[in-house]
């Protein structure tokens, strides 16, 4: 039996900068203020960090972040790629090179400007393709939301979910993001009305189905869980940790294998679990990727809150909603309600749960689950206090 | 030639230029394993089940029925932001219903993308395939199995 990561590493450092629309700062200013902070917020200083993992679509490579932080010298860098599948990836990675002693203090970091609509990939589409996306984007399935909204509407057809179910998703965020005051949609609620007469997107899915579009950056640092106890905030261990590449995926556009609504979430949570001591029947809180409200039940799901069919059903009743909902899940707003960030602010939340200092705080929640994209090759870390 | 403002295959991608080959001759082609004879769709160089990258072609019978379907509103490319609200389908080709392929269901082979009444689409109903021809690519569309294409 290998020696697994379990509990070896722990997340010492948080930290995000402000969300909005419009920010000034570039990308990697944005990046390398939210490490500097995460630094101090661990209260460990900028020479001590010798591991770095970014993005794959990080505009500030490893190197710029290396010389603006004034870093000393850094020996392991990596990259993880997919775009929303990869950020518990480079925690995972980070976890990994300091459990196996590459490196002693690891940041992982995501920073984005995507509210600007140029920015937005999907807009930037060449008029000519060779990639996969050429048995796509021709017959106008062009933008992200079109292609979940194709998985979406069969899963609807196949197991009968309905808008209603999608609505609980996108309410329930909302009502978390009305509690924490740093979240965009802190001040406007949402309810089951507007949802149900919103625009259409891509039908099934409508304008609240989707996430924001956010400027922001946010960051972590890992380290040892023997460094861990010495630092200045109480540790949050990285219990578990796993990727997922499901057989015959094609990113996105996943409708080529046999079962398309089998998803990475699926193959990345046989090893999550293989790999941990709690189980899904022990999570209190959850923090589920969330750039379109249907990878909620595709999720919960995959990762074994409910059974294959039945992640629409898990939402109703208020399953998602804190205080007494039976999985409260994205407590800071989310993707949807809070800032999309590449879903790294879920990350980020998921150690505050596990500080107690989250705006929906869960009483008794001893460990969250936190995922990376759905529909992507993906990722995803169980945290525990 | 004028430009669409359509997205379209590069033709350069050696895995699916026969594809594209084939639909400027009003065939669908199927990539198959020259060796072990598994079909597979989008195409690619190796084959999954048994690994050889020798290919042939199989001509698909051209019916099949809608996996699924979106209805897209904008924002979107312009070219296709004109015809929004349009459809986009996947189908299940007969040959084997895990061959799937994305389309739009169109009236007719060069109708636009919005002919047809996105309510009346049911998952399940059978099309055929038909062409239309963009620039120098011919891209399949789909038609209702009954309609006259």
């Amino acid at each position: 039996m290998p020696q697994t990561i379990k509990d070896r590493t722990a997340i010492v450092g948080i930290a995000q900068t402000r969300f909005g629309k419009g920010l000034e700062d570039s990308e990697l200013s944005l990046a390398c203020q939210a490490i500097a902070a995460a630094l101090d917020d661990a209260g460990i200083a900028p020479q001590e960090v010798d591991g770095l993992v970014a993005f794959s679509m990080e505009d500030g490579r490893e190197v710029e972040v290396a010389r603006n932080l004034g870093l000393g010298g850094v020996t392991f860098f990596g990259q993880v790629g997919y775009g929303g599948g990869a950020g518990c990836g480079t925690v995972g990675h980070a976890a990994l090179a300091v459990a196996s002693g590459q490196c002693e203090v690891a940041v992982a970091w995501r920073a984005r400007k995507r509210a600007d609509k140029g920015s937005r990939p999907w807009a930037q589409t060449a008029s000519r393709i060779d990639t996969p996306w050429q048995w796509s984007r021709p017959w106008g399935l062009l933008r992200p939301v079109d292609e979940i909204a194709m998985l979406t509407r069969r899963y609807m057809h196949q197991y009968g979910a309905t808008r209603d179910h999608l609505a609980n998703v996108a309410i329930a965020f909302r009502k978390h993001a009305n509690r924490n005051p740093l979240a965009t949609m802190h001040e406007k609620p949402l309810t089951r009305e507007q949802y149900m007469s919103a625009r259409w997107v891509s039908e099934p899915l409508c304008l609240f189905d989707n996430c924001l579009e956010t400027d922001g950056a946010l960051a972590v640092v890992i380290v040892s869980a023997e460094r861990a106890r010495d630092l200045r905030q109480p540790p949050v261990y990285i219990h578990s940790y796993a990727q997922g590449i499901p057989p015959q995926h094609q990113t996105m556009t996943a409708y080529f294998g046999e079962d398309p609504l089998e998803g990475p979430s699926h193959t990345c949570a046989k090893r999550l679990w293989a790999n941990s001591d709690i189980r899904p029947g022990d999570i209190k809180v959850a923090q589920i990727y969330d750039a379109f409200s249907p990878l909620i039940p595709l999720s919960l799901e995959g990762y074994g809150f409910c059974k294959r069919g039945e992640g629409a059903a898990y939402t109703e009743n208020g399953a998602l909603e804190w205080p007494h909902g039976r999985l409260p899940t994205n407590t800071a707003g989310g993707g949807m309600s809070e800032a999309y960030v590449h879903g790294f602010n879920l990350i980020v939340e998921g150690v505050r749960q596990m500080r107690g200092t989250s705006t929906s705080q869960v009483d008794g929640a001893t460990s969250c689950l936190v995922t990376s994209g759905e529909g992507v090759p993906t990722s995803a870390l169980v945290l525990r206090s | 030639m004028a430009a669409s403002g359509f997205v379209l295959p590069g033709l350069e991608d050696p895995a699916a230029r026969p594809f594209w080959a084939g639909t400027s001759r009003g065939e669908l082609l199927i990539q198959t394993c020259a060796d072990c004879g598994t079909m597979r769709m989008p195409p690619r160089p190796m084959c999954f089940a048994c690994r050889s990258i020798h290919v042939s072609w199989t001509k698909a019978s051209g019916r099949g029925r809608v996996w699924s379907f979106v209805v897209s509103h904008p924002p979107l490319l312009p070219a296709y932001a004109e015809f929004a609200p349009y459809n986009v389908i996947v189908v299940e080709l007969e040959e084997n219903p895990t061959l799937r392929l994305v389309g739009n269901l169109v009236e007719s082979a060069d109708g636009p993308i919005n002919a047809v009444d996105p309510a009346t689409i049911q998952i399940g109903e059978p099309v055929r395939v038909v062409f239309a021809q963009i620039e120098d690519v011919a891209l399949p569309r789909w038609v209702r199995a009954d309609g006259a294409g």
